[in-house]
């Protein structure tokens, strides 16, 4: 399927999610969703026969500043061979997301990984735990206003 | 040689223990000379040279400059080891590798105590170093010195039957557990050695005492109580120093007494090949040596070609395929000799 | 998560002996780690119960250093030392990725290039993979046989930009330096010689039948989950699943030579067992001289340079591009702001997410077993921990 075809099947089963459809004028087209339905559309596009999207490529925690943080899904399907690209953009004060683990596996570390260096928590995620950092790190370092800390455990941090 | 030195020392402790020190001249030069040239033999079957300058030829010193740093190096006992039994383990190791040398005939003329029993009493002294093994690996108190030990354990326990099985099809034949009898009874040519006795029941009992020799020593393919991929080095994970110096050279010992008893039941020990050509006390010791020397190498040989079995297999190996073979071998050679 | 419940063991004296499961920290300074990853094993006696892998011992931070750099092209060095042991296919990775947001074409023998410079690559890895995979395993020799090949590998690449690990070779829209005079015909000898050399490991390693004992039938990985994992590369491929990014997702030239994706059919044992991951790394291996054997005999001429940008300033957007590395798909999701520097570089990597599905596969197996599928992932804790 085009992303075209793609975006208007979901535009048509979820037209209150949608927020944004970008396939013109870009180098990937994207769709841009609501987080709280994000859950049911990951399951939507996994399950339906047209879609078959059964392969998470990768799972990006990203600041856009601004006090925005947002997560992009670069999905897959082995079978049909047609990928999809999904947004989502939250507020840096509440950060939370639906975890899609238990729809891919495959985003359970990857969703660790954007907890731990972008600070964006994934609701109902089986193991939300830092990955990366030690555990006891303060702040998420790819943040763009992120400050290295002076000191930690007593060692110095900037070399 | 006991009557000789009886007549030059007249006191029975000096004779006894000249008798007792006379394999460690063997022995110590041995270890030396056989760790270079395990390096060596890797080397060149993995296509790179090995040690070439330490010494200058070959690097023949190396091993000796090994030992000056072992020898240097501090000894470190974990603060939550049992020092008492964590110091005495490696010297056990040794004392039972080398306790097993007491009645091997290195030559017509030299057997360090004649017993009747001296099969028997190899077989029973040389389980020693499974204590040791245990000790090192409880007293260690590091869990990866615990599995070593354990996995060591019960492979020197499980692979000590076919052992004791396949010396046994040859001692039916013998009549004798004595083992210059043993030997004496191989003179003449090599078709006279039991390996090529009751053909093929004693060579089936010659390859199954030799892959389980290879378990008791812990060579690979049956290494895996020391398999560094696995258990970081089992129970020696956690000796350096000297220990470790005693642990390695107790395991090179043993190889060659595995190989020794291999030579001495199976290929005529120190009786030549050849009849009496090259027959003789002197030529005895340089008979046996060689012949225990081959299987040192073939160990070597197989240790840098094959990859190691898991734990199961081990065990698999043991008990479903030499065991049963081994019995087989004492049912037939028994039937033969009935007949 | 699969249980396993010992029985109680009853003493001699009627009893019942209190038995426990025993936590061992496997790493990270361990053998046949890989480098510093730490498993946190729960175990019974030898079977494994559960496996927690702790990782981040070696994390550079691979995603702030490239915010932090000034331009682009600054980022590759770093790239490369994402997966050490196939810096040529990271590059190649990250190129592609910004070169797709650029809009740039490269150069005919820039492509020629990149393609042979990148399938060497993954010989030499494949080769490090198996070599010690057999160490793993507890053989020796082998791994010494494959790094006396590998070095072969990166004698030309030392050649051709001096440096034998981490090359900076490809550049955005281009390469480092064109290929030194009598290049090919090295490679060709290359080539020549490595051939029988996988029938030399086979006969070695592959086919030797204590090695299909340990790792035949051993962590068995069905298809439906690698899909699930977003496993890819060849441990995908082990499980029987044909796709390969070089021809699935084109990218680069691959389509104009011949070569065939090498699958696990489950020879020995099971499909998507630990010697199909294995086999799939050595048959990819005669796969890549194929296709480096036709790359050289179809190398126009031409300047590597000319499109090499002076200024890379990218409109702002994203792109996310994969890449078929040695170990798997290598993605780079590459957010430009429209300023001369990454805004976010975000680096999917293939062991990160091979990773993952370890515990989901050596739950239940021996210690043993559990380094043999640990080994047989492949796993280059550079580019786990990046």
């Amino acid at each position: 399927m085009t992303p075209q075809e793609i975006s208007d099947k979901l535009k048509q089963k979820f037209p209150d999610a949608i927020l944004e459809i970008k396939i013109e004028g870009v180098v990937d087209p994207y769709i841009k969703i609501s987080p709280s339905n994000l859950k049911d559309i990951a399951l939507y596009l996994r399950d339906d026969p047209d879609f078959q999207f059964d392969f998470l490529m990768c799972l990006s925690g990203m600041d856009y500043t601004k006090g925005t943080l947002g997560v992009v899904y670069n999905i897959f399907s082995m079978k049909k061979k047609h990928k999809v690209n999904l947004k989502v953009d939250v507020p840096k004060d509440k950060a939370e997301v639906p975890s899609i683990a238990s729809v891919w596996p495959a985003a359970n570390w990857h969703e660790r990984e954007a907890y731990d260096l972008i600070g964006v928590k994934f609701l109902d995620h089986p193991d939300m735990r830092r990955i990366l950092m030690p555990d006891d790190w303060d702040g998420h370092p790819l943040q763009k206003d992120y400050k290295v800390p002076e000191y930690y455990q007593g060692m110095k941090v900037p070399y | 040689m006991e009557q000789l030195l009886r007549n030059i020392l007249d006191n029975d402790f000096f004779v006894y223990t000249a008798m007792a020190i006379v394999p460690l001249l063997w022995i110590l030069p041995y270890a030396l000379g056989v760790i270079w040239l395990e390096r060596k033999v890797s080397a060149h079957m993995q296509d790179r040279l090995g040690p070439m300058r330490t010494g200058g030829w070959h690097g023949w010193a190396q091993t000796i400059a090994d030992m000056m740093k072992l020898l240097q190096k501090e000894d470190i006992v974990p603060a939550a080891a049992d020092k008492k039994l964590h110091t005495l383990a490696p010297y056990l190791m040794f004392i039972g590798a080398y306790a097993v040398y007491a009645t091997i005939p290195f030559s017509s003329d030299y057997i360090g105590s004649d017993l009747n029993i001296g099969l028997f009493y190899i077989v029973a002294v040389s389980s020693i170093t499974a204590v040791a093994i245990l000790m090192s690996g409880w007293s260690s108190n590091n869990k990866w010195s615990l599995l070593g030990a354990m996995r060591s354990v019960a492979q020197i326990v499980s692979y000590e039957i076919p052992t004791i099985l396949a010396l046994l099809a040859v001692v039916m034949i013998a009549g004798t557990l004595n083992l210059q009898e043993i030997n004496k009874m191989q003179t003449g040519w090599f078709w006279n050695w039991f390996v090529f006795q009751k053909f093929p029941f004693i060579f089936i009992a010659f390859i199954i005492y030799f892959v389980a020799s290879l378990a008791e020593t812990n060579r690979t393919p049956f290494d895996i109580p020391e398999a560094e991929s696995e258990i970081v080095a089992g129970y020696i994970t956690e000796y350096s120093g000297m220990k470790f110096a005693m642990f390695m050279l107790s395991e090179f010992v043993n190889m060659f007494a595995v190989s020794a008893i291999a030579a001495t039941v199976f290929l005529g020990g120190w009786n030549s090949p050849f009849g009496e050509f090259m027959s003789g006390p002197v030529w005895g010791v340089f008979w046996f040596l060689s012949k225990g020397m081959f299987f040192v190498f073939i160990q070597m040989w197989l240790r840098w070609t094959l990859p190691r079995l898991r734990v199961d297999q081990l065990m698999y190996v043991s008990w479903k395929v030499l065991t049963p073979w081994a019995f087989a071998c004492i049912v037939c050679v028994g039937l033969w000799m009935m007949l | 998560m699969t249980e396993i419940i010992t029985p109680p063991i009853k003493s001699s004296i009627g009893r019942t002996v209190r038995t426990e499961e025993m936590l061992l920290n496997m790493g990270p300074q361990h053998p046949s780690m890989h480098g510093v990853l730490r498993l946190e094993l729960v175990i019974d006696g030898e079977i494994v119960v559960d496996v927690v892998p702790q990782i981040g011992y070696l994390h550079r931070c691979f995603e702030k250093h490239a915010e932090s750099m000034t331009n682009y092209q600054q980022v590759v060095p770093y790239v490369d030392r994402m997966d050490y042991c196939a810096a040529m296919n990271m590059d190649f990775g990250y190129v592609i990725a910004v070169e797709k947001l650029l809009g740039i074409k490269v150069p005919e023998r820039v492509e020629y290039i990149r393609v042979i410079m990148a399938e060497l690559q993954r010989i030499a890895s494949h080769l490090i993979a198996a070599g010690t995979y057999g160490l793993d395993i507890g053989a020796w020799t082998p791994f010494l046989y494959m790094f006396r090949d590998r070095e072969r590998i990166l004698d030309l690449y030392e050649m051709t930009c001096g440096a034998r690990l981490l090359y900076n070779y490809m550049w955005v829209g281009g390469v480092s330096h064109d290929l030194p005079p009598g290049f090919i015909d090295k490679a060709k000898d290359f080539c020549k010689y490595f051939r029988p050399k996988i029938e030399e490991y086979n006969n070695l390693l592959s086919f030797n039948e204590i090695f299909i004992k340990r790792t035949a039938n051993v962590g068995v990985l069905p298809a439906d989950v690698a899909i699930a994992y977003g496993v890819s590369g060849p441990v995908l491929r082990g499980s029987g699943v044909n796709f390969d990014l070089r021809r699935d997702d084109l990218y680069s030239i691959y389509n104009r030579f011949e070569w065939e994706p090498q699958i696990g059919k489950g020879e020995m044992g099971t499909v998507g067992d630990c010697w199909d991951r294995y086999i799939v790394r050595i048959r990819e291996m005669e796969q890549s001289i194929n296709i480096v054997e036709q790359a050289l005999n179809q190398i126009p001429d031409g300047d590597v340079a000319s499109a090499i940008p002076k200024r890379i300033r990218p409109n702002p957007g994203d792109v996310y591009a994969r890449t078929e590395s040695a170990r798997g798909e290598l993605g780079f999701y590459v957010v430009s702001d429209g300023s001369g520097k990454p805004f976010r570089v975000k680096g999917r990597s293939p062991c990160f997410v091979h990773l993952s599905v370890l515990p989901e596969i050596s739950r239940g197996s021996m210690i043993a077993d559990m380094i043999a599928i640990a080994g047989s992932l492949d796993i280059v804790l550079g580019e786990v921990d990046r």
